[in-house]
């Protein structure tokens, strides 16, 4: 991804020296062109045309911020509620994701979303233990994080 | 046009104050550490971020001015906040505070048990 970030600052600044003129304005249209001569040659790259992998990350921000209001909803739903009847639980959810800025990643975007809240991992980093407040199903809550934000992470790092 | 500014700016303000007194609630309503870190780490996150983006709107639109400042806040509140919620939880289950007696289940006693039973066969 950083060789293609590169090669299209490079191939930015062969336009403007073909065109002889040094206003950003030429920097800007060099690298449009760039960017579609490396989309045109993008099989022959080792990793993915790095356009996708920014629309992935758009991607998750954007249902981030869908689960962010949701669940704030369901919070404000129980702490308004007359009778304190929700369950809370710790528990388990196996990841699939290796890297460190991954589980990271995927750690902070859980606690952000109300209602689940990352207390510890495993000393393998294969675990994490979430600890949620209004608990359903345990499959239902864990397919939901696997389904939005693990899926959605893979994606950007793939 | 203004008026639909207004408008925004009325809403994002009124739903962020909202969302903080309810987290307020919530702190002083619910029954243990956990739960009430969920109301104050979260539902202010929310409330924060939208009386921050109205005071952006405000200043873009009827001022003229872009602060970056603000959109600035935004991000480093999403970078801060999760990491102090995750260390209270952490810190407060790591010093043995107990979970609510309506609780449902705990993994991560069985989880600790387990790793402190290999330790001490080690």
């Amino acid at each position: 991804m950083a060789f293609q970030i590169l090669l299209n600052v490079v191939l930015a600044f062969l336009w403007m020296f073909i065109k002889v003129s040094y206003d950003p304005i030429s920097f800007i249209k060099g690298y449009i062109f760039g960017l579609l001569v490396i989309f045109v040659f993008r099989r022959y790259s080792h990793s993915r045309f790095y356009l996708f992998r920014l629309w992935s990350f758009i991607k998750l921000i954007f249902i981030f911020i869908k689960e962010l209001i949701l669940s704030n909803i369901a919070i404000v739903k129980i702490v308004l509620k007359p009778k304190l009847d929700m369950r809370p639980a710790i528990f388990a959810m196996d990841t699939v994701l290796t890297k460190d800025w991954q589980i990271t990643l995927l750690s902070s975007l859980i606690t952000l979303t109300p209602g689940t809240l990352v207390i510890d991992v495993s000393e393998d980093n294969k675990t994490l233990f979430i600890h949620a407040m209004n608990i359903g199903e345990i499959e239902d809550e864990i397919n939901s994080i696997k389904n939005s934000f693990e899926k959605a992470i893979l994606e950007v790092s793939s | 046009m203004s008026v639909i500014i207004d408008f925004f700016i009325g809403f994002f303000i009124l739903v962020g104050s909202l969302f903080c007194l309810i987290a307020t609630i919530g702190v002083i309503r619910l029954p243990d550490v956990y739960t009430r870190n969920h109301a104050a780490s979260k539902a202010a996150t929310l409330g924060v971020m939208s009386i921050l983006l109205g005071t952006f709107l405000y200043f873009y639109a009827l001022e003229g001015h872009f602060n970056s400042r603000l959109i600035l806040g935004i991000v480093f509140l999403f970078m801060t906040s999760p990491i102090s919620g995750h260390l209270i939880n952490r810190a407060a289950y790591n010093s043995g505070v107990k979970l609510w007696d309506k609780s449902v289940r705990d993994d991560l006693k069985e989880y600790n048990k387990k790793v402190l039973e290999k330790s001490s066969v080690d």
